[in-house]
């Protein structure tokens, strides 16, 4: 695992990236990582492009500005691809994962990637809507994420997201939770 | 050393926790982008009965540091919070503050000025406030945010200071980054503090005080500024004792001035708050090419540690003063006009030179340190210095 | 608490003073004499006077003297002539005239220079 991984989060304001941002971080935290995690914030509404960053790293970390060459990229929102540059900066050998029901090869088609970069897609959208019964893709993508990284660890991940989740909701919601992350884990393509 | 425990929080809410763990009486405070997270977890500890403050909901930041003010001469701890525009709204009372030696303890998140319109970072506001006679101190992190803000009711209640202490963190930089921190409990905290008790108290009346008095005329005005000015001299070692008890409490670093590198460095940077790291990371990079470069902290900027800088920087080759606020129509900004007059002193003059950056919140990416230390060699190996600031990273 | 002693008030150096303007004592307006800043002062006829005590309950500088709940006179060390007693006399319909009324300072009655 390198050193520093630096993850760029793009999403419509709404979607739970920064939510998401803030969760691999702990997750990071809670295997004795450190991290950083911050919402590139503007006056923004329901809907508008927005960024968030991760950082995650065996040692302390100083930096404090955007990412702009990230080890990963994730995308909550495919319509996005059209509106955004995001994979602006990304180091060779990072990764790219897309909340799509596209497969992952005709997406790094059209991104115009070469072999550098890899693309992992998942239909994070789909997979909430089956088991939380709402598009909420930000608890299945980072199940993804756990996958074609590895930077943190699924199920710590998951022990994070019940005790998260059991200060509002009762068992059956953090099992909904529970089988999106799995399934996100199981169905995520690379190319 | 104490048993700490190691969570995932933001700067502002880590500041919201230290004023909560130091237990004010009062805390009159109106919401601000990017301090309003501070001033909702105090009025929620409060609500929740995890505070026994009075929270006053106040009308604006005007009115917030008024209330302080009464609140303080009263005879209360007090804690408040704000930024930019607020910050701006509240000078002549933070004048007041000063002048009675009120030992109110303020968070800034520090964030740049109108016009035009800018919620993000930069150190506008809180230079505005540079010459009222608040302590002024800036963190790095969370962790110095929250660190800090513990050791400011210490040393504002210190008998040798009894003065309004400014604790700051770089907007949403800082108060918004979920970053890795360590905090104390309770008892610790309520412990390392300790017990307000005011000397001249309004609510204590078995001995009746009066306070905002006049001072006209060929009254002593002139003589209580030099009170003023005795008392902020007098809080560098309350500052600095504070400090080494805070370190051996927590195991963490603090000094007035925090330096990286300088033992023997040829190129060196000064900077202030969350910019360090950036500069620090960059240093350390350059170390591995063999370039001697060192980074210089200034943790406290008021009093400003003119000492500490020269014993930093006596003999460097070439130092870059980088600030985040305009001095307008100045020959620099704020902390280059100070570092520059500090090393008057010296002997042997220091090429110093002056960048303005990150205005606004402009990203501060590590490419504009690199472009700094690479001028700083240029200047180092003979070439002749800018005459004037620079605009760092502008179009 | 002992009397704050500031006869020597003129020769403290800055750190004499009490903190930050503080005055740690409390009426210590009484000690200062502001009689002199008069250009008119009250008159009180007192066959006119009602014992409303208006006048008490509005001087803001506490100089009507009252005994046993009556007023009988004004502290001259320290009004400095108002005028708001006058003010605020009520007029005595037995008599058509107010029994407060300002007159130049140096004179006892009304009308006489």
């Amino acid at each position: 695992m390198p050193k520093l991984t630096e993850i760029r989060w793009h999403a419509r304001a709404g979607q739970g990236a920064v939510t998401a941002a803030k969760v691999v971080a702990e997750t990071a935290l809670q295997a004795g990582q450190y991290m950083q995690a911050m919402p590139e914030y503007g006056p923004e509404r329901m809907g508008a492009p927005i960024k968030a960053f991760t950082r995650i790293s065996d040692e302390p970390i100083e930096i404090h500005n955007n990412i702009e060459f990230p080890d990963v990229v994730i995308v909550l929102d495919e319509s996005l691809l059209d509106v955004v540059d995001v994979t602006e900066g990304i180091k060779d050998g990072g990764v790219v994962i897309i909340n799509t029901c596209s497969p992952a090869k005709a997406v790094k088609e059209a991104l115009g990637l070469d072999d550098s970069v890899r693309v992992a897609c998942v239909d994070a959208s789909g997979i909430a809507l089956d088991t939380i019964k709402r598009d909420i893709p930000n608890t299945p993508i980072v199940g993804a994420f756990t996958k074609v990284t590895g930077v943190v660890d699924v199920e710590v991940f998951k022990g994070l997201l019940a005790k998260n989740l059991s200060k509002k909701f009762g068992q059956e919601m953090i099992d909904a939770n529970f089988t999106a992350v799995d399934r996100a884990y199981k169905e995520v393509t690379v190319a | 050393m104490v048993d700490q425990k190691t969570l995932a929080a933001t700067g502002n809410s880590l500041v919201a926790e230290a004023i909560r763990q130091c237990n004010p009486d009062v805390i009159p405070a109106y919401p601000i982008t990017p301090q309003t997270t501070v001033v909702e977890e105090l009025a929620k500890f409060v609500a929740q009965g995890r505070m026994h403050a009075e929270y006053i909901n106040v009308e604006s930041e005007h009115s917030a540091m008024s209330a302080s003010v009464g609140a303080s001469a009263a005879g209360a701890r007090v804690a408040t919070a704000t930024s930019s525009q607020g910050l701006a709204l509240m000078w002549e009372e933070l004048h007041i503050a000063a002048g009675m030696r009120l030992p109110i303890v303020m968070f800034n998140a520090n964030r740049a000025l109108s016009a035009p319109i800018n919620i993000h970072c930069d150190h506008s506001d809180i230079m505005g406030a540079r010459d009222t006679g608040w302590i002024i101190m800036f963190a790095e992190t969370a962790q110095e945010a929250y660190d800090n803000t513990i050791m400011a009711f210490r040393i504002a209640e210190h008998p040798d200071v009894l003065l309004p202490v400014l604790t700051t963190a770089d907007g949403f930089i800082t108060t918004h980054s979920i970053d890795r921190a360590e905090v104390m409990d309770d008892e610790t905290v309520a412990k390392f503090v300790g017990e307000y008790v005011p000397t001249y108290a309004l609510l204590d009346t078995d001995n009746p005080t009066s306070h905002g008095n006049f001072a006209g005329l060929a009254g002593p005005y002139f003589e209580f500024k030099k009170q003023e000015r005795t008392a902020i001299d007098a809080s560098k070692p309350v500052i600095k004792q504070v400090g080494e008890e805070f370190s051996e409490l927590t195991g963490r670093p603090f000094d007035l001035v925090e330096t990286w590198g300088m033992e023997d460095a040829d190129i060196a940077i000064v900077v202030i708050g969350s910019t360090a790291g950036n500069a620090r990371h960059v240093a350390r990079d350059l170390r591995t090419k063999g370039v001697k470069a060192g980074v210089v902290k200034v943790r406290v900027f008021r009093p400003f540690p003119a000492e500490e800088l020269r014993t930093a920087l006596k003999g460097v080759k070439a130092v870059a003063v980088l600030d985040r606020s305009e001095s307008f129509g100045a020959e620099g900004g704020p902390l280059f006009l100070e570092v520059r007059s500090a090393l008057y002193d010296l002997e042997t003059r220091v090429p110093l030179v002056n960048y303005i950056y990150g205005l606004g919140g402009s990203d501060v990416r590590l490419e504009l340190m690199e472009q700094v230390f690479s001028d700083l060699s240029d200047i180092a190996s003979g070439a002749t210095a800018p005459f004037g600031l620079t605009y760092l990273g502008t179009r | 608490m002992s009397k704050w002693d500031i006869s020597k008030i003129s020769e403290w150096k800055s750190e004499d003073f009490p903190r930050a303007a503080v005055i740690p004592e409390s009426g210590n307006s009484d000690d200062y004499n502001v009689g002199g800043w008069r250009s008119e002062r009250p008159y009180r006829d007192e066959k006119v006077c009602t014992q409303c005590m208006l006048c008490w309950i509005f001087c803001p500088d506490s100089s009507v003297l009252v005994e046993d709940a009556k007023v009988v006179g004004f502290d001259f060390e320290h009004c400095k002539g108002c005028g708001i007693c006058a003010a605020e006399c009520p007029s005595n319909p037995k008599f058509g005239r107010k029994a407060i009324e300002m007159v130049p300072e140096g004179c006892e009655m009304p009308g006489v220079k």
